[in-house]
C-alpha cells in the first residue's frame, strides 16, 4: 500500500533556481528508503515539500491520501501530526529537559500527564536513554541529542519518519547507532525516509534507495540491491 | 477536560519561560515598570488637575442684586422663582438670600469704616444696600445664559453679577488644561504600549526557534500563540507591580505629607481612597492587555511561514 505519492512535482524558488524536475516517486507503508545524492541535488527540498515546509510550484504530493501541497499554511499542523521529523541539527529547547523536550510534542495537544508519562519513557528507552531523562540538551552529546530529537519525532506515534541529515553532524560509530535506532523503529512499523549522504551507512544498511540528481531521480535500488558508489 | 488541561500546562510552561529566559524577561518587566510608573504619575497629575478646576468652576458664584422697594415676603418668593429656572444648582445651598440689612449687618462686621458709614441707616426703608441671592450653577458654561433667563424673568432683579468676561476665560482655559491632560495620559498610554509590545516582540524574536520547533512537532497557531499570550500577561502583571506599589503608597504619602493641600488650601488634593484602588487597577489593566496584546503581535509576524 502506497502511503507518500509524489506526482510530478516540480519547485522552482523565487530566486529561479529549480530543484525538483517533475519528479514522481512513491513510498509504501513500513519502508525504509534512503534518499541519497550529491549536495544541491534537490533531496532536501523533496523532504521539506512532504512536511509542508515548501509547496511545490506544480504537481501533486499525497500522504494517507491528502494532498500536501494543497495544505494552507494555518492548517499545515495537521499534516505535522502525522509525520515525524528530525534534522540534522536537532532543534532541541536548550532550556528544557530531555523528557521536557519530549514530552512537549505531547503536551500542546492535550494528552493526560500518565499517559505522556508512559509515552515518554517508553521512546526514551526505545532510543537508549531513559537514564538522561533529567539532563538538559548541551549536557548530552550529539549522538545522544539526536536520539532526543529521533525519541520527539516518533512520541505521537506517526506513520512516517522523516530524518534530514541525521547523522551530518556525527562520527560513524555514533551515526551507526542512529540507524539502529530508526531501524528498530522501522520494525514497529513506522515508515522511515532518511535523506543523507553518507553513503557508507546506506551501503550497510542494504535498504531501498533513491539516487536524486540536478532534482530529478538519477536511479533506484531496491532493498539489498545498493553497492556503494560514488555520488 | 483536555482543554482545561491545555489551558493550564500553558500556563505552567508562560511561568517557567519567564524564568527560563530570565534577561530578556527582565527587560521586558523593566520597560513595563518604567512606563507605567510614568503614566502613574501622569494619571495623578490629570486626576488632580481636573479635581481642582472641579472644585474652582463649583465655587463660582453670581450674585443677583433685587430692587429697592421689594417686600420681604416678596424676597423670599423670589428665591423660590430662581430655583426653579433651569441651571440654577438644585441644593439648599445653591442659593442663598441675603436681605439688604443682612448685607449691612455683614459690611457693619468686616470693617469700621463700613460700620461708620452704614450706622444710621439701620432700618429696611433707609437702607441703600440691595437685597442679593448668592446663585451656584450646576454648568458654569451656560452661566451667562442663567444670568440673562434670570433678569427677564424676574422683572424685580436689578443686575446679576458673575464676573462677565472672566468666568468665559476660565472656563476656556480649564476646558484646554483638561483636555490636554487627558491628550498626554492617553498619549503616553499608546507610547507605553507601543515600547512594551516592541520589548516584548523582542523577547519573542530570540526565540523564533522555539516557535519553528512547535511548529514541527504539530502545533496549530492557536497553541503556539496561547502559551506566549500567557506569557505577555504575566510579564505585564510583573511589571505593574512597582508601579502599582509607588502609585498606592506613594501618593498616600504625599497626601499626607501635604495634608491633601497645596499652596495653602488653594489646590485639594484628591483622597486617596479610592483614587489609588482605581489607577491601581488601570495600572494593572494597562500591563495586562499591553503584555498580551504585544506577544499576540510578536508571534503572529513569526507564524507567518
Amino acid at each position: 500500500m502506497e502511503l507518500i505519492t509524489i506526482k510530478h512535482a516540480s519547485k522552482t524558488y523565487k530566486t529561479g533556481v529549480t530543484a525538483i524536475h517533475d519528479l514522481s516517486i512513491s513510498f509504501k507503508k513500513g519502508e525504509f528508503v534512503f534518499l541519497i545524492g550529491a549536495t544541491g541535488c534537490g533531496k532536501s527540498t523533496l523532504i521539506k515539500m512532504l512536511y509542508r515546509e515548501e509547496r511545490p510550484t506544480s504537481g501533486q504530493i499525497f500522504i494517507g491520501g491528502i494532498d500536501v501541497a494543497k495544505i494552507t499554511n494555518r492548517k499545515v499542523y495537521k499534516i505535522r501530526r502525522k509525520l515525524g521529523v528530525v534534522f540534522q541539527d536537532f532543534k532541541l529547547l536548550p532550556k528544557a529537559t530531555v523528557y521536557e523536550n519530549v514530552a512537549f510534542a505531547l503536551e500542546i495537544f492535550g494528552v493526560p500527564t500518565d499517559e505522556i508519562h508512559n509515552k515518554v519513557i517508553k521512546v526514551l528507552d526505545l532510543v537508549g536513554l531513559k537514564n538522561k531523562a533529567k539532563q538538559y540538551p548541551h549536557q548530552l552529546s550529539g549522538g545522544e541529542q539526536q536520539r532526543v530529537a529521533i525519541a520527539r519525532a516518533i512520541v505521537n506515534g506517526p506513520k512516517i519518519l522523516i530524518c534530514d541529515e541525521p547523522t551530518g553532524n556525527l562520527d560513524e560509530k555514533t551515526s551507526m547507532g542512529i540507524m539502529n535506532v530508526l531501524e528498530a523503529i522501522n520494525k514497529l512499523g513506522t515508515t522511515v525516509l532518511v535523506v543523507t549522504h553518507d553513503t557508507e551507512i546506506v551501503n550497510k544498511l542494504k535498504k531501498r534507495v533513491v539516487v536524486l540528481d540536478e532534482g530529478r531521480i538519477l536511479k533506484e535500488y531496491a532493498e539489498g540491491e545498493y553497492r556503494h558508489e560514488a555520488i | 477536560m483536555k482543554l482545561f488541561r491545555i489551558l493550564s500546562r500553558n500556563i505552567r510552561d508562560s511561568f517557567k519561560s519567564v524564568f527560563r529566559n530570565f534577561s530578556l524577561s527582565l527587560a521586558s518587566i523593566s520597560c513595563i515598570t518604567i512606563t507605567l510608573v510614568v503614566v502613574a504619575i501622569a494619571i495623578a497629575l490629570s486626576y488632580n488637575v481636573n479635581g481642582f478646576t472641579r472644585k474652582v468652576e463649583k465655587d463660582v458664584t453670581m450674585v443677583v442684586f433685587l430692587n429697592e422697594d421689594i417686600s420681604e415676603e416678596r424676597f423670599k418668593e423670589i428665591g423660590d422663582e430662581i430655583r426653579k429656572i433651569d441651571n440654577v444648582g438644585k441644593k439648599e445651598s445653591d442659593v442663598v438670600g441675603k436681605t439688604k440689612m443682612q448685607v449691612r449687618d455683614e459690611m457693619m462686621k468686616s470693617s469700621e469704616t463700613y460700620a461708620s458709614i452704614l450706622d444710621k441707616y439701620d432700618t429696611r426703608d433707609t437702607n441703600f444696600l440691595k437685597d442679593t441671592y448668592h446663585i451656584k450653577v450646576e454648568d458654569i458654561t451656560k452661566m451667562s445664559k442663567t444670568a440673562k433667563t434670570i433678569k427677564k424673568e424676574i422683572k424685580e432683579v436689578d443686575t446679576v453679577k458673575y464676573g462677565e468676561g472672566m468666568i468665559e476665560k476660565l472656563v476656556t482655559i480649564f476646558d484646554f488644561v483638561r483636555k490636554a491632560t487627558y491628550v498626554v495620559v492617553i498619549a503616553l498610554i499608546l507610547v507605553t504600549a507601543f515600547l512594551i509590545s516592541n520589548t516584548i516582540k523582542i523577547t519573542i524574536f530570540s526565540r523564533k526557534r522555539e516557535i519553528d520547533i512547535m511548529r514541527l512537532v504539530g502545533a496549530s497557531n492557536i497553541n503556539i500563540k496561547i502559551p506566549f499570550i500567557f506569557e505577555g500577561l504575566f510579564l505585564g502583571i510583573m511589571g505593574s507591580i512597582i508601579p502599582i506599589i509607588l502609585a498606592t503608597y506613594g501618593y498616600s504619602a504625599l497626601y499626607n505629607y501635604f495634608d491633601g493641600e497645596l499652596f495653602g488650601n488653594f489646590v485639594t488634593l484628591v483622597k486617596p481612597n479610592p483614587f489609588i484602588f482605581n489607577i491601581a487597577g488601570i495600572l494593572l489593566l494597562i500591563g495586562m492587555v499591553v503584555g498580551m496584546f504585544g506577544s499576540w503581535r510578536a508571534v503572529r509576524k513569526h507564524l507567518k511561514i
